[in-house]
Protein backbone atom coordinates (compact mmCIF):
# COMPACT_ATOMS: atom_id res chain seq x y z
CA UNK A 1 0.00 0.00 0.00
CA UNK A 2 1.33 3.21 -0.92
CA UNK A 3 0.56 6.70 0.80
CA UNK A 4 1.53 10.31 -0.15
CA UNK A 5 3.20 12.71 2.52
CA UNK A 6 2.92 16.56 1.93
CA UNK A 7 4.29 18.81 3.96
CA UNK A 8 3.50 22.34 3.40
CA UNK A 9 4.36 25.95 5.14
CA UNK A 10 7.50 27.74 5.48
CA UNK A 11 10.40 26.63 4.03
CA UNK A 12 13.65 26.02 6.72
CA UNK A 13 16.17 23.89 7.40
CA UNK A 14 16.06 19.95 7.76
CA UNK A 15 12.91 19.30 6.89
CA UNK A 16 13.16 16.94 4.34
CA UNK A 17 15.47 15.05 6.85
CA UNK A 18 13.09 14.78 9.54
CA UNK A 19 10.52 13.50 7.48
CA UNK A 20 12.48 11.09 6.19
CA UNK A 21 13.79 9.86 9.44
CA UNK A 22 10.78 9.07 11.12
CA UNK A 23 9.91 6.71 7.56
CA UNK A 24 12.76 5.49 7.61
CA UNK A 25 12.34 4.37 11.63
CA UNK A 26 8.96 3.18 10.86
CA UNK A 27 10.35 1.12 8.12
CA UNK A 28 8.70 3.12 5.56
CA UNK A 29 10.38 3.63 1.72
CA UNK A 30 10.01 6.46 0.43
CA UNK A 31 9.54 6.28 -3.35
CA UNK A 32 9.52 9.40 -4.70
CA UNK A 33 9.81 13.19 -3.39
CA UNK A 34 8.87 16.27 -5.10
CA UNK A 35 9.34 19.79 -3.57
CA UNK A 36 8.82 23.07 -4.92
CA UNK A 37 9.38 26.52 -3.14
CA UNK A 38 7.35 29.86 -4.32
CA UNK A 39 8.58 32.43 -2.29
CA UNK A 40 8.59 31.84 1.11
CA UNK A 41 5.71 28.59 0.91
CA UNK A 42 7.31 25.02 0.71
CA UNK A 43 5.59 22.45 -1.13
CA UNK A 44 6.92 18.57 -0.21
CA UNK A 45 5.28 15.38 -1.85
CA UNK A 46 6.37 12.36 -0.94
CA UNK A 47 4.92 8.93 -2.20
CA UNK A 48 5.98 6.00 0.32
CA UNK A 49 5.31 2.62 0.35
CA UNK A 50 4.26 1.69 3.76
CA UNK A 51 3.76 -2.27 3.44
CA UNK A 52 6.24 -2.95 5.57
CA UNK A 53 5.74 -0.03 8.28
CA UNK A 54 6.33 -1.49 11.43
CA UNK A 55 3.51 0.94 13.18
CA UNK A 56 -0.16 1.37 12.49
CA UNK A 57 -1.36 4.27 9.81
CA UNK A 58 -2.77 6.37 12.41
CA UNK A 59 0.08 6.46 14.38
CA UNK A 60 2.68 7.17 11.26
CA UNK A 61 0.40 9.59 10.47
CA UNK A 62 0.46 11.70 14.18
CA UNK A 63 3.62 11.56 14.65
CA UNK A 64 4.69 13.06 11.28
CA UNK A 65 1.90 15.53 12.09
CA UNK A 66 3.55 15.89 15.26
CA UNK A 67 6.66 16.75 13.50
CA UNK A 68 5.52 18.91 11.33
CA UNK A 69 3.57 20.83 14.44
CA UNK A 70 6.65 21.64 15.71
CA UNK A 71 8.11 23.21 12.70
CA UNK A 72 5.09 25.15 12.25
CA UNK A 73 3.99 22.84 9.20
CA UNK A 74 1.09 21.34 7.90
CA UNK A 75 1.98 17.42 6.94
CA UNK A 76 -1.27 15.08 5.87
CA UNK A 77 -0.98 11.68 5.20
CA UNK A 78 -3.14 9.95 2.89
CA UNK A 79 -3.66 6.72 1.28
CA UNK A 80 -2.86 7.39 -2.87
CA UNK A 81 -6.42 6.29 -3.83
CA UNK A 82 -7.89 9.58 -2.81
CA UNK A 83 -5.76 11.50 -5.25
CA UNK A 84 -6.45 8.76 -8.04
CA UNK A 85 -10.22 8.17 -7.08
CA UNK A 86 -10.61 12.35 -7.70
CA UNK A 87 -8.34 13.29 -10.13
CA UNK A 88 -8.66 10.31 -12.43
CA UNK A 89 -11.54 9.07 -14.86
CA UNK B 1 3.44 9.76 -9.57
CA UNK B 2 0.21 11.29 -9.21
CA UNK B 3 0.03 15.51 -10.57
CA UNK B 4 1.20 17.67 -7.46
CA UNK B 5 -1.28 20.38 -7.96
CA UNK B 6 -3.94 17.72 -7.84
CA UNK B 7 -2.55 16.54 -4.95
CA UNK B 8 -2.12 20.05 -3.37
CA UNK B 9 -5.84 21.19 -4.49
CA UNK B 10 -7.08 18.27 -2.71
CA UNK B 11 -5.62 19.23 0.40
CA UNK B 12 -6.62 23.03 -0.09
CA UNK B 13 -9.77 21.81 -0.78
CA UNK B 14 -9.98 19.81 3.22
CA UNK B 15 -7.78 22.78 4.73
CA UNK B 16 -9.52 25.58 3.51
CA UNK B 17 -13.04 24.77 1.81
CA UNK B 18 -14.63 22.04 4.38
CA UNK B 19 -14.56 19.29 2.22
CA UNK B 20 -15.74 16.69 3.93
CA UNK B 21 -18.27 13.53 3.55
CA UNK B 22 -20.67 14.60 5.41
CA UNK B 23 -22.39 11.05 6.30
CA UNK B 24 -21.78 7.66 6.46
CA UNK B 25 -25.56 6.15 7.02
CA UNK B 26 -26.08 2.52 7.31
CA UNK B 27 -29.81 1.30 6.91
CA UNK B 28 -31.02 -1.38 8.95
CA UNK B 29 -34.31 -3.09 8.23
CA UNK B 30 -36.43 -3.78 11.63
CA UNK B 31 -39.00 -5.71 9.81
CA UNK B 32 -37.90 -8.92 11.62
CA UNK B 33 -38.48 -7.53 14.55
CA UNK B 34 -42.36 -7.26 14.68
CA UNK B 35 -43.96 -8.55 17.94
CA UNK B 36 -47.62 -8.15 19.20
CA UNK B 37 -44.99 -7.15 22.30
CA UNK B 38 -44.28 -3.75 22.21
CA UNK B 39 -41.24 -4.64 24.54
CA UNK B 40 -40.20 -7.77 23.00
CA UNK B 41 -40.35 -5.81 19.48
CA UNK B 42 -38.27 -2.86 21.64
CA UNK B 43 -35.91 -5.30 22.73
CA UNK B 44 -35.23 -6.87 19.17
CA UNK B 45 -35.12 -3.38 17.53
CA UNK B 46 -32.09 -2.40 20.46
CA UNK B 47 -30.25 -5.92 19.61
CA UNK B 48 -30.63 -5.79 15.89
CA UNK B 49 -29.46 -2.39 15.84
CA UNK B 50 -26.73 -3.06 18.29
CA UNK B 51 -25.36 -5.98 16.74
CA UNK B 52 -25.46 -4.33 12.86
CA UNK B 53 -23.90 -0.98 14.04
CA UNK B 54 -21.36 -1.94 16.49
CA UNK B 55 -18.41 -1.40 14.38
CA UNK B 56 -20.04 1.99 12.05
CA UNK B 57 -18.69 4.96 14.05
CA UNK B 58 -14.98 2.73 14.06
CA UNK B 59 -15.11 1.69 10.47
CA UNK B 60 -15.48 5.45 9.58
CA UNK B 61 -13.48 6.81 12.13
CA UNK B 62 -10.85 4.47 10.62
CA UNK B 63 -10.96 5.19 7.31
CA UNK B 64 -11.16 9.05 7.82
CA UNK B 65 -7.92 8.47 8.89
CA UNK B 66 -6.61 6.50 6.46
CA UNK B 67 -7.46 8.40 3.41
CA UNK B 68 -7.27 12.15 4.81
CA UNK B 69 -10.90 13.26 4.51
CA UNK B 70 -12.81 13.86 7.62
CA UNK B 71 -16.35 12.37 8.21
CA UNK B 72 -18.46 14.36 9.66
CA UNK B 73 -22.26 12.18 10.69
CA UNK B 74 -21.71 8.43 10.94
CA UNK B 75 -25.56 8.22 11.30
CA UNK B 76 -28.33 4.89 11.29
CA UNK B 77 -31.94 5.14 9.34
CA UNK B 78 -34.11 2.51 10.40
CA UNK B 79 -37.69 1.21 9.04
CA UNK B 80 -40.48 3.61 9.07
CA UNK B 81 -41.05 2.16 12.82
CA UNK B 82 -45.20 2.61 11.81
CA UNK B 83 -44.72 -0.62 9.88
CA UNK B 84 -43.75 -2.45 13.44
CA UNK B 85 -45.97 -0.29 15.62
CA UNK B 86 -49.17 -1.62 13.72
CA UNK B 87 -48.85 -5.29 15.43
CA UNK B 88 -48.83 -3.50 18.92
CA UNK B 89 -52.24 -3.78 19.52
CA UNK B 90 -52.88 -0.13 19.59
CA UNK B 91 -50.22 0.36 22.73
CA UNK B 92 -47.83 3.20 22.05
CA UNK B 93 -44.96 3.13 20.03
CA UNK B 94 -43.23 5.31 22.11
CA UNK B 95 -40.72 2.17 23.35
CA UNK B 96 -39.64 1.87 19.85
CA UNK B 97 -38.21 5.95 19.88
CA UNK B 98 -36.92 4.90 23.39
CA UNK B 99 -34.91 1.88 22.09
CA UNK B 100 -33.72 3.75 18.79
CA UNK B 101 -32.28 6.13 21.76
CA UNK B 102 -30.66 3.65 23.72
CA UNK B 103 -28.99 1.54 20.70
CA UNK B 104 -28.47 5.54 19.26
CA UNK B 105 -25.71 5.74 21.99
CA UNK B 106 -24.61 2.62 22.15
CA UNK B 107 -22.75 2.72 18.83
CA UNK B 108 -21.97 5.53 18.95
CA UNK B 109 -23.68 7.40 16.50
CA UNK B 110 -25.27 11.14 16.43
CA UNK B 111 -28.59 10.97 14.69
CA UNK B 112 -30.86 7.83 14.36
CA UNK B 113 -33.71 8.35 11.90
CA UNK B 114 -36.72 6.11 11.16
CA UNK B 115 -39.38 7.06 13.81
CA UNK B 116 -41.22 7.68 10.55
CA UNK B 117 -44.77 6.86 9.00
CA UNK B 118 -45.72 6.82 5.42
CA UNK B 119 -49.32 7.61 5.05
CA UNK B 120 -49.74 9.30 1.54
CA UNK B 121 -52.56 7.42 0.33
CA UNK B 122 -54.13 6.78 3.95
CA UNK B 123 -53.44 6.29 7.82
CA UNK B 124 -53.17 1.96 9.17
CA UNK B 125 -53.21 1.62 13.02
CA UNK B 126 -49.57 1.99 13.41
CA UNK B 127 -49.01 5.36 11.38
CA UNK B 128 -51.63 6.96 13.26
CA UNK B 129 -50.73 5.67 16.73
CA UNK B 130 -47.19 6.52 15.17
CA UNK B 131 -47.74 10.40 14.09
CA UNK B 132 -49.58 10.84 17.93
CA UNK B 133 -46.34 9.76 19.68
CA UNK B 134 -43.87 11.72 17.39
CA UNK B 135 -43.78 15.21 19.80
CA UNK B 136 -43.38 12.84 23.25
CA UNK B 137 -40.94 10.69 21.52
CA UNK B 138 -38.61 13.66 19.95
CA UNK B 139 -38.90 15.41 23.59
CA UNK B 140 -37.94 12.38 25.51
CA UNK B 141 -35.07 11.24 22.91
CA UNK B 142 -32.06 13.14 22.46
CA UNK B 143 -30.92 11.18 18.75
CA UNK B 144 -34.06 10.27 17.53
CA UNK B 145 -35.37 11.40 14.04
CA UNK B 146 -38.84 11.39 12.49
CA UNK B 147 -40.33 11.86 9.21
CA UNK B 148 -43.72 11.55 8.12
CA UNK B 149 -44.57 11.51 4.19
CA UNK B 150 -47.68 12.42 3.47
CA UNK B 151 -47.94 13.04 -0.46
CA UNK B 152 -46.42 11.48 -3.96
CA UNK B 153 -46.96 12.15 -8.00
CA UNK B 154 -48.64 8.79 -7.42
CA UNK B 155 -50.78 8.75 -4.64
CA UNK B 156 -51.70 12.78 -4.37
CA UNK B 157 -51.46 14.50 -1.09
CA UNK B 158 -53.14 13.08 2.09
CA UNK B 159 -54.92 16.22 3.32
CA UNK B 160 -55.98 14.48 6.84
CA UNK B 161 -52.18 14.09 7.31
CA UNK B 162 -51.43 17.41 6.26
CA UNK B 163 -54.16 19.06 9.05
CA UNK B 164 -52.77 16.70 11.47
CA UNK B 165 -48.85 17.25 11.08
CA UNK B 166 -49.58 20.44 11.69
CA UNK B 167 -50.91 20.13 14.97
CA UNK B 168 -48.18 17.36 15.47
CA UNK B 169 -45.00 19.91 14.49
CA UNK B 170 -47.03 22.25 16.81
CA UNK B 171 -46.86 20.13 19.83
CA UNK B 172 -43.29 18.85 19.34
CA UNK B 173 -42.24 22.48 19.26
CA UNK B 174 -44.23 22.99 23.00
CA UNK B 175 -42.97 20.15 24.20
CA UNK B 176 -39.07 21.05 23.75
CA UNK B 177 -39.59 24.64 24.49
CA UNK B 178 -37.02 24.88 26.96
CA UNK B 179 -34.55 23.10 24.33
CA UNK B 180 -35.26 26.32 21.58
CA UNK B 181 -37.96 23.77 20.82
CA UNK B 182 -35.17 21.62 19.16
CA UNK B 183 -37.84 18.38 18.60
CA UNK B 184 -39.05 20.42 15.36
CA UNK B 185 -35.74 20.60 14.00
CA UNK B 186 -35.96 16.72 13.87
CA UNK B 187 -38.98 16.60 12.08
CA UNK B 188 -39.73 16.53 8.59
CA UNK B 189 -43.07 15.80 6.70
CA UNK B 190 -42.13 15.08 3.44
CA UNK B 191 -44.29 14.61 0.11
CA UNK B 192 -42.25 11.43 -2.18
CA UNK B 193 -39.57 10.71 0.24
CA UNK B 194 -37.24 8.79 -0.82
CA UNK B 195 -36.26 5.37 0.65
CA UNK B 196 -32.44 5.70 0.84
CA UNK B 197 -31.64 9.00 1.86
CA UNK B 198 -28.72 9.06 4.44
CA UNK B 199 -29.41 12.69 5.66
CA UNK B 200 -31.14 13.98 8.43
CA UNK B 201 -33.55 14.47 9.99
CA UNK B 202 -35.85 12.83 7.12
CA UNK B 203 -33.43 9.27 6.78
CA UNK B 204 -35.67 6.00 6.80
CA UNK B 205 -34.82 2.50 5.40
CA UNK B 206 -37.49 2.27 2.99
CA UNK B 207 -39.59 -1.56 3.01
CA UNK B 208 -37.81 -2.02 -0.45
CA UNK B 209 -34.02 -1.56 0.44
CA UNK B 210 -32.41 -4.79 1.67
CA UNK B 211 -31.56 -5.80 5.41
CA UNK B 212 -28.65 -3.73 5.67
CA UNK B 213 -27.13 -1.12 3.29
CA UNK B 214 -24.74 1.45 3.53
CA UNK B 215 -25.62 4.99 2.04
CA UNK B 216 -23.20 8.01 2.16
CA UNK B 217 -23.88 11.99 1.44
CA UNK B 218 -21.02 14.20 -0.07
CA UNK B 219 -21.12 17.85 0.47
CA UNK B 220 -18.55 20.64 -0.25
CA UNK B 221 -20.50 23.89 -0.97
CA UNK B 222 -17.56 25.23 -0.01
CA UNK B 223 -15.32 23.88 -3.01
CA UNK B 224 -17.74 24.87 -4.96
CA UNK B 225 -17.67 28.32 -3.50
CA UNK B 226 -14.01 28.47 -4.03
CA UNK B 227 -13.81 27.14 -7.82
CA UNK B 228 -16.65 29.84 -8.72
CA UNK B 229 -15.02 32.26 -7.10
CA UNK B 230 -11.52 30.99 -9.23
CA UNK B 231 -13.52 31.44 -12.54
CA UNK B 232 -13.91 35.34 -12.17
CA UNK B 233 -15.89 36.75 -15.47
CA UNK B 234 -16.55 33.71 -17.70
CA UNK B 235 -20.02 33.47 -18.93
CA UNK B 236 -22.91 31.66 -16.76
CA UNK B 237 -22.42 28.07 -19.29
CA UNK B 238 -18.61 28.01 -18.39
CA UNK B 239 -20.11 28.02 -14.32
CA UNK B 240 -21.91 25.16 -14.39
CA UNK B 241 -19.08 23.45 -16.28
CA UNK B 242 -17.11 24.29 -12.98
CA UNK B 243 -19.46 23.14 -10.83
CA UNK B 244 -19.88 20.10 -12.72
CA UNK B 245 -16.08 19.17 -12.79
CA UNK B 246 -16.05 20.35 -8.77
CA UNK B 247 -19.33 17.97 -7.81
CA UNK B 248 -17.54 14.83 -9.99
CA UNK B 249 -14.38 14.87 -7.92
CA UNK B 250 -16.77 15.56 -4.37
CA UNK B 251 -18.40 12.70 -5.50
CA UNK B 252 -15.50 10.31 -6.54
CA UNK B 253 -14.07 10.97 -3.19
CA UNK B 254 -17.48 9.58 -1.52
CA UNK B 255 -17.63 7.03 -3.86
CA UNK B 256 -13.96 6.00 -2.50
CA UNK B 257 -15.35 6.43 0.99
CA UNK B 258 -19.06 4.36 0.67
CA UNK B 259 -17.28 1.59 -1.10
CA UNK B 260 -14.20 1.20 1.21
CA UNK B 261 -17.10 1.57 4.62
CA UNK B 262 -19.30 -1.21 2.92
CA UNK B 263 -15.74 -3.83 2.11
CA UNK B 264 -14.82 -3.17 6.06
CA UNK B 265 -18.61 -3.35 7.60
CA UNK B 266 -19.29 -6.46 5.35
CA UNK B 267 -22.40 -4.50 3.82
CA UNK B 268 -23.58 -3.58 0.38
CA UNK B 269 -23.09 -0.53 -0.45
CA UNK B 270 -26.62 1.24 -1.66
CA UNK B 271 -26.28 4.56 -2.62
CA UNK B 272 -24.33 8.27 -2.81
CA UNK B 273 -26.16 11.22 -2.31
CA UNK B 274 -24.86 14.10 -4.92
CA UNK B 275 -25.77 16.75 -2.15
CA UNK B 276 -24.32 20.18 -1.39
CA UNK B 277 -25.29 20.12 2.28
CA UNK B 278 -23.89 23.41 3.95
CA UNK B 279 -23.06 24.00 7.71
CA UNK B 280 -23.19 27.12 10.05
CA UNK B 281 -19.17 27.39 9.06
CA UNK B 282 -18.49 30.48 7.40
CA UNK B 283 -17.38 29.28 3.89
CA UNK B 284 -20.04 26.21 3.67
CA UNK B 285 -22.50 27.63 2.45
CA UNK B 286 -24.91 27.25 -0.79
CA UNK B 287 -26.36 30.33 -0.35
CA UNK B 288 -22.55 31.80 -0.77
CA UNK B 289 -22.53 30.28 -3.76
CA UNK B 290 -25.41 31.52 -5.11
CA UNK B 291 -23.53 35.10 -4.38
CA UNK B 292 -20.47 34.66 -6.03
CA UNK B 293 -22.11 33.28 -9.04
CA UNK B 294 -23.05 37.23 -9.05
CA UNK B 295 -26.03 38.00 -6.65
CA UNK B 296 -25.80 40.44 -4.41
CA UNK B 297 -27.65 38.40 -1.80
CA UNK B 298 -29.28 35.10 -1.53
CA UNK B 299 -33.12 35.87 -1.92
CA UNK B 300 -32.50 38.76 -4.85
CA UNK B 301 -35.22 38.23 -8.08
CA UNK B 302 -32.45 35.70 -9.94
CA UNK B 303 -31.70 33.47 -6.97
CA UNK B 304 -33.70 30.59 -7.93
CA UNK B 305 -32.22 30.73 -11.28
CA UNK B 306 -29.15 30.82 -9.99
CA UNK B 307 -29.77 27.79 -7.72
CA UNK B 308 -31.36 26.01 -10.57
CA UNK B 309 -28.44 25.54 -12.45
CA UNK B 310 -26.50 24.63 -9.42
CA UNK B 311 -28.50 21.98 -8.70
CA UNK B 312 -28.99 19.94 -12.28
CA UNK B 313 -24.73 21.05 -12.43
CA UNK B 314 -24.20 19.00 -9.05
CA UNK B 315 -26.34 16.07 -10.59
CA UNK B 316 -24.85 16.23 -13.77
CA UNK B 317 -21.03 15.69 -12.60
CA UNK B 318 -21.83 13.39 -9.33
CA UNK B 319 -23.84 11.18 -11.96
CA UNK B 320 -20.89 10.00 -13.70
CA UNK B 321 -18.78 10.13 -10.72
CA UNK B 322 -20.79 6.72 -9.10
CA UNK B 323 -22.05 3.34 -9.52
CA UNK B 324 -25.33 4.10 -7.86
CA UNK B 325 -26.93 7.75 -7.05
CA UNK B 326 -29.89 8.21 -4.74
CA UNK B 327 -31.84 9.74 -2.09
CA UNK B 328 -31.70 13.69 -2.12
CA UNK B 329 -29.45 14.16 -4.37
CA UNK B 330 -29.30 18.18 -4.84
CA UNK B 331 -28.08 21.76 -3.10
CA UNK B 332 -30.01 21.91 0.40
CA UNK B 333 -30.91 25.30 1.32
CA UNK B 334 -31.53 24.93 4.89
CA UNK B 335 -31.93 28.33 6.68
CA UNK B 336 -30.75 27.43 10.02
CA UNK B 337 -27.51 25.63 9.29
CA UNK B 338 -26.08 28.32 6.04
CA UNK B 339 -24.00 30.93 7.23
CA UNK B 340 -25.33 33.07 4.23
CA UNK B 341 -29.00 31.85 4.50
CA UNK B 342 -28.95 32.99 7.99
CA UNK B 343 -27.63 36.38 6.73
CA UNK B 344 -29.84 36.85 3.73
CA UNK B 345 -32.76 35.72 6.50
CA UNK B 346 -31.65 38.63 9.16
CA UNK B 347 -31.33 41.50 6.48
CA UNK B 348 -34.59 40.66 4.93
CA UNK B 349 -33.01 39.53 1.38
CA UNK B 350 -34.75 36.25 1.89
CA UNK B 351 -37.82 36.03 2.49
CA UNK B 352 -40.21 32.45 2.90
CA UNK B 353 -42.14 33.51 -0.47
CA UNK B 354 -38.83 33.86 -2.18
CA UNK B 355 -37.51 29.95 -0.50
CA UNK B 356 -40.77 28.08 -1.62
CA UNK B 357 -40.13 29.01 -5.12
CA UNK B 358 -36.85 28.19 -4.59
CA UNK B 359 -37.85 24.65 -3.38
CA UNK B 360 -39.29 24.04 -7.09
CA UNK B 361 -36.08 23.90 -8.34
CA UNK B 362 -33.60 22.28 -5.79
CA UNK B 363 -33.72 19.38 -3.54
CA UNK B 364 -35.71 18.72 -0.64
CA UNK B 365 -37.84 21.70 0.59
CA UNK B 366 -38.60 24.61 3.01
CA UNK B 367 -35.70 23.24 5.59
CA UNK B 368 -34.73 24.59 9.17
CA UNK B 369 -37.41 27.68 8.94
CA UNK B 370 -37.97 29.51 11.91
CA UNK B 371 -41.43 31.04 12.07
CA UNK B 372 -43.16 32.99 15.07
CA UNK B 373 -44.16 30.98 17.68
CA UNK B 374 -47.79 32.32 17.67
CA UNK B 375 -48.35 30.68 14.18
CA UNK B 376 -51.04 28.55 13.91
CA UNK B 377 -51.27 24.57 13.51
CA UNK B 378 -53.86 25.58 10.03
CA UNK B 379 -51.27 27.61 8.86
CA UNK B 380 -48.51 25.34 9.10
CA UNK B 381 -50.25 22.54 7.71
CA UNK B 382 -51.13 25.37 4.56
CA UNK B 383 -46.82 25.69 4.35
CA UNK B 384 -46.93 21.50 4.35
CA UNK B 385 -49.55 21.67 1.29
CA UNK B 386 -47.98 24.00 -0.56
CA UNK B 387 -45.15 22.35 -0.53
CA UNK B 388 -45.81 19.08 -1.17
CA UNK B 389 -48.32 20.06 -3.57
CA UNK B 390 -44.96 21.94 -5.50
CA UNK B 391 -43.41 18.15 -4.76
CA UNK B 392 -46.20 15.96 -6.59
CA UNK B 393 -46.49 18.08 -9.42
CA UNK B 394 -42.83 18.55 -9.85
CA UNK B 395 -42.35 14.64 -9.47
CA UNK B 396 -39.70 15.77 -6.84
CA UNK B 397 -39.26 15.47 -3.47
CA UNK B 398 -40.14 18.05 -1.10
CA UNK B 399 -40.16 18.70 2.40
CA UNK B 400 -41.02 21.10 5.38
CA UNK B 401 -38.82 21.35 8.23
CA UNK B 402 -40.22 24.30 10.12
CA UNK B 403 -39.43 25.05 13.84
CA UNK B 404 -42.66 27.41 15.24
CA UNK B 405 -40.52 29.31 18.08
CA UNK B 406 -42.95 29.18 20.83
CA UNK B 407 -43.36 32.85 22.91
CA UNK B 408 -40.74 34.49 20.22
CA UNK B 409 -41.88 36.84 17.62
CA UNK B 410 -40.40 37.36 14.06
CA UNK B 411 -36.85 39.18 14.10
CA UNK B 412 -35.89 37.11 17.47
CA UNK B 413 -33.56 34.19 16.98
CA UNK B 414 -33.35 30.63 17.64
CA UNK B 415 -30.03 28.68 18.33
CA UNK B 416 -30.11 25.15 18.32
CA UNK B 417 -26.49 25.00 18.61
CA UNK B 418 -23.94 22.30 16.51
CA UNK B 419 -25.10 21.31 12.77
CA UNK B 420 -28.28 23.01 13.32
CA UNK B 421 -27.19 26.09 13.75
CA UNK B 422 -29.59 28.73 14.63
CA UNK B 423 -31.93 30.99 12.82
CA UNK B 424 -34.19 34.28 12.54
CA UNK B 425 -37.62 33.75 12.89
CA UNK B 426 -39.16 34.49 9.66
CA UNK B 427 -42.17 36.52 8.31
CA UNK B 428 -45.21 34.29 7.83
CA UNK B 429 -48.36 35.30 6.00
CA UNK B 430 -50.93 35.11 8.70
CA UNK B 431 -54.42 34.94 6.69
CA UNK B 432 -55.74 31.53 7.28
CA UNK B 433 -56.07 28.36 4.99
CA UNK B 434 -58.33 26.95 7.86
CA UNK B 435 -61.18 25.79 6.26
CA UNK B 436 -59.19 24.29 3.42
CA UNK B 437 -57.32 22.71 5.87
CA UNK B 438 -60.07 21.29 7.27
CA UNK B 439 -62.09 19.81 4.35
CA UNK B 440 -59.63 16.91 4.89
CA UNK B 441 -59.51 14.34 1.69
CA UNK B 442 -57.15 13.47 -0.61
CA UNK B 443 -55.72 15.86 -3.25
CA UNK B 444 -55.73 13.14 -6.51
CA UNK B 445 -53.07 12.28 -8.31
CA UNK B 446 -51.89 14.97 -11.31
CA UNK B 447 -51.63 13.89 -14.51
CA UNK B 448 -47.95 13.29 -14.21
CA UNK B 449 -48.70 10.00 -12.37
CA UNK B 450 -50.40 8.10 -15.25
CA UNK B 451 -46.99 7.22 -17.10
CA UNK B 452 -47.48 3.48 -17.52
Amino acid sequence: MRAVITVLGKDMVGILAKVSARCAEAHVNVLEVTQSVLQDLFAMIMMVDISKSTVAFDELADSLKKIGDNMGLKVHVMHEDIFHSMHRI
Amino acid sequence: MINSRDILETINMIDNEHLDVRTITMGISLLDCIDANIQTAAAKVYDKICRYARDLVKTGDDISKEYGIPIINKRIAVSPIAMLAGACNGKSPIYFAYALDKAAEEVGVNFIGGYSALVHKGFSTGDYALISSIPQALAETDFVCSSVNIGSTKAGINMDAVAKMGKVIRETAELTVQRDCIGAAKLVVFCNAPEDNPFMAGAFHGPGEPDCVINVGVSGPGVVRAAVAKAQDCDITEIANIVKKTSFKITRMGQLVAQEASRRLCVPFGIIDLSLAPTPAVGDSVAYILEEMGLESCGAHGTTAALALLNDAVKKGGVMASSHVGGLSGAFIPVSEDAGMIHAARTGALTLNKLEAMTAVCSVGLDMIVIPGDTSADIISGIIADEAAIGMVNSKTTAVRVIPAIGKRAGEELDFGGLLGKGPIMKVNRHSPGKFIGRGGRIPAPLQSLKN
